[in-house]
């Protein structure tokens, strides 16, 4: 397939049908409603079926059915959808239910606005819902990468029967971009022989899909094997992109659309002389600890730069571990940094820590 | 001719069987505890037992097999 | 002699969990019945509630699936959609379906959801310890109306079965109850006739199950089948509401 100019949130509808999802249920806010009229276009045409939900609480449990019986299901939200969805988030993640869920943040708390936004970084890494869980949680900084995130995704999920989440802005959705479909390699994935699809191979055992384990001792051997599973992702699923890193005395920290400000300030900070890289975690969840450790021992100071008022910056320190200063700039309101913006921050922190 | 057979231990003792049975041949066993600490249903008489599964309709447990 | 009742197949060989003479043990018995009889075992798909059934995954001897309160209808949804083939059922009580899951049990109803529901009305929040439910009567006492539930304050009960033929999408609606033998007959019919509409593709299909709960309502197992039928049944008539198949 040539390459083709898409609105990101197309690519993204695109890439989940390339990836061989059939199902989709979701409910409308904006700014992420170009993902289910994509949808609800193309599904029909493929065999599959898009349904609007009454609200994202049922759309999510469409999913924990859909996926709990065995199909490739998505769903897609923005911020306050989102936290609605959290409940069966959680829920899934216990019954161990492979899904995509696609959260193109806007600007918060409450209603906050239709702005992009990087505020949803808490609750998309540290659990959301209630419990001890996690998601596989995959950032993307261009169309392209969304678009083969949404579709490695999928293969992620279904892997290590655990929920992922494309945690995209309002920018990634709204961009137009050229992209194209053709690397799409599926994984070698396991057959869901646990999936509930009626019981007439009576060579498996009688499928339960289930989150309750009244038992401390049963609770306790799911919590066990969910904590070995995030283990085996961190080692084997951490993505993370390292720009201009091997000399650079300052080190910027930034995700998504930020990220793909920041290399353009960089490329600025470059040509005055200032020796700057980036360290773009791919996956948030799980954070790459390890890039910012190594950078650590030789760079001078670290920046953080999110459209936040300071979420992802708590793991850089955590990873950076004290062994140099991690300064924070975040931008509010649903406003978005501009090159100027970063390239004054990476000024400042170069006569700061020099 | 009918034929009654009680699973003792999933009884629970609850009695919707015995005012429901027409024949009036349902009691409690006082003399037994099962499995779950109950005293379980009792047939006084089997040969007055016409096999019309009322008993087993009733019972929230599916404590009887009724044979005819 | 020939055997004219014993336990059906589609139960486990787990023991129920409920109390002495709570009714769920003979609506569990009975939805299996009906799916055994109809020859679906093997592609039957439940959906248990939160709530005293909440363990209904134990019992039934199918593919299960255990949902967020309320949410069954949703999750029969996502299931249905994926396998239109499979015989899907939700068991679902009172607080999770007339209460917290009003909107989905509604909208799984518009939309025309192949699937069966068999709700369970018992006037009470069982598993919580009796706790007034949406489908509580006018009067009724329980811990958190303990001066009897009020119309002033909260209303009176909804009528699920009434609210639920009002939608198109439903094409089997019908209220029965379980204090007697011929009920308990007359209810095992009207859920196989349920699922029986659900595979010929008909529409929504909702059998409410008028049930007791002895043990919060304060009663014997006896007492509570006899306060069932002389309370419960005048506000909750019993009947086809709807059948347009």
């Amino acid at each position: 397939m040539a390459k083709k100019l898409m609105k990101g949130s197309e690519a993204i509808g695109e890439a989940a049908i390339q990836a061989g999802c059939r199902f989709f249920f979701g409910y409308p806010i904006t700014p992420q409603n170009e993902i289910p009229e994509y949808m609800s276009r193309r599904l029909p045409q493929e065999g599959g079926v898009f349904l609007q939900a009454e609200s994202e609480v049922a759309a999510i449990n469409m999913v924990y059915g859909a996926g709990g019986s065995g199909a490739r299901v998505m769903t897609s939200s923005s911020s306050p959808g989102i936290s609605l969805k959290q409940e069966g988030i959680s829920y899934i993640a216990c019954a161990e239910i492979p899904c995509l869920i696609c959260n193109m943040m806007r600007v918060g708390p409450g209603l906050g606005g239709i702005q992009p936004a990087q505020g949803d970084y808490f609750q998309a890494t540290k659990g959301g819902g209630h419990g001890d869980y996690h998601l596989v949680v995959l950032a993307p900084s261009t169309v392209q990468e969304a678009a083969n995130m949404v579709m490695e995704g999928f293969d992620i999920a279904d892997t290590y029967r655990i929920p992922v989440m494309l945690l995209g802005d309002g920018m990634i959705g709204q961009i137009m971009e050229p992209v194209e479909f053709a690397d799409y390699k599926k994984r070698e994935l396991p057959p869901k022989t646990w999936a509930a699809t009626g019981w007439d191979d009576k060579t498996r055992e009688r499928a339960v899909i289930n989150s309750l384990y009244i038992e401390p001792e049963q609770m306790k051997v799911v919590s066990e094997r969910l904590l070995k599973r995030y283990a085996l992702i961190k080692e084997r699923e951490t993505q993370v992109e390292l720009y201009n890193t091997e000399d650079a005395d300052y080190i910027i920290a930034a995700y998504g659309t930020t990220a793909r400000i920041a290399k353009s300030a960089i490329n600025k900070a470059r040509q005055m002389g200032i020796k700057v890289g980036l360290i773009r975690p791919k996956t948030v969840w799980p954070f790459p600890d390890e890039a910012f450790s190594k950078a650590a021992d030789t760079a001078k100071a670290f920046i953080t730069i999110e459209m936040s008022t300071g979420q992802m910056v708590e793991d850089v320190r955590l990873a950076v571990n004290g062994k140099k200063p991690v300064e924070f700039f975040g931008t509010l309101g649903g406003f978005v940094p501009s090159t100027e913006d970063i390239l004054e921050q990476i000024i400042k922190l170069k006569e700061a820590h020099e | 001719m009918a034929k009654l057979t009680i699973n003792e231990d999933a009884c629970k003792g609850c009695s919707l069987c015995i005012q429901v049975c027409p024949k009036h041949i349902l009691e409690l066993n006082r003399e037994k505890l099962n499995a779950k600490g109950y005293h379980p249903i009792g047939i006084i008489n089997m040969d007055e037992c016409i096999g019309c599964a009322s008993c087993a309709r009733m019972c929230p447990d599916v404590v009887f097999t009724v044979e005819r | 002699m020939a055997v004219v009742f014993e336990k059906t197949k589609m139960l486990t060989d787990v023991p129920f969990h409920y109390c002495p003479g709570c009714t769920h043990g003979i609506a569990h018995r009975l939805v299996a019945e009906a799916v055994e009889e109809l020859g679906m075992q093997d592609k039957a798909i439940g959906i248990a509630p939160v709530g005293c059934a909440v363990f209904a995954y134990n019992y039934f001897n199918c593919d299960m699936m255990e949902a967020a309160h309320g949410r069954a209808p949703a999750v029969a949804t996502g299931i249905k959609r994926v396998h239109p083939d499979k015989l899907v059922f939700s068991y679902q009580g009172d607080g999770d379906l007339a209460s917290i899951g009003t909107a989905e049990i509604v909208h799984a109803a518009a939309r025309g959801e192949k699937v069966t529901t068999i709700f369970i009305n018992n006037a009470i929040y069982g598993m919580t310890g009796g706790q007034m439910a949406p489908t509580s009567l006018e009067g009724q006492v329980t811990t958190t109306s303990p001066y009897g539930r009020k119309r002033e304050h909260c209303g009176l009960p909804i009528r699920m079965s009434e609210l639920i033929a009002t939608l198109d999408g439903a094409c089997y609606v019908e209220r029965v109850s379980l204090h007697d033998v011929p009920n308990i007959i007359k209810a095992k019919n009207a859920i196989k006739k349920a699922m029986k509409y659900q595979m010929e593709g008909k529409g929504f299909t909702f059998i409410e199950v008028l049930s007791t709960c002895p043990t919060n309502w304060g009663k014997t197992p006896v007492e509570a089948l006899k306060w069932l039928k002389e309370n419960m049944i005048p506000y909750y008539p019993l009947g086809v509401v709807k059948e347009e198949v």
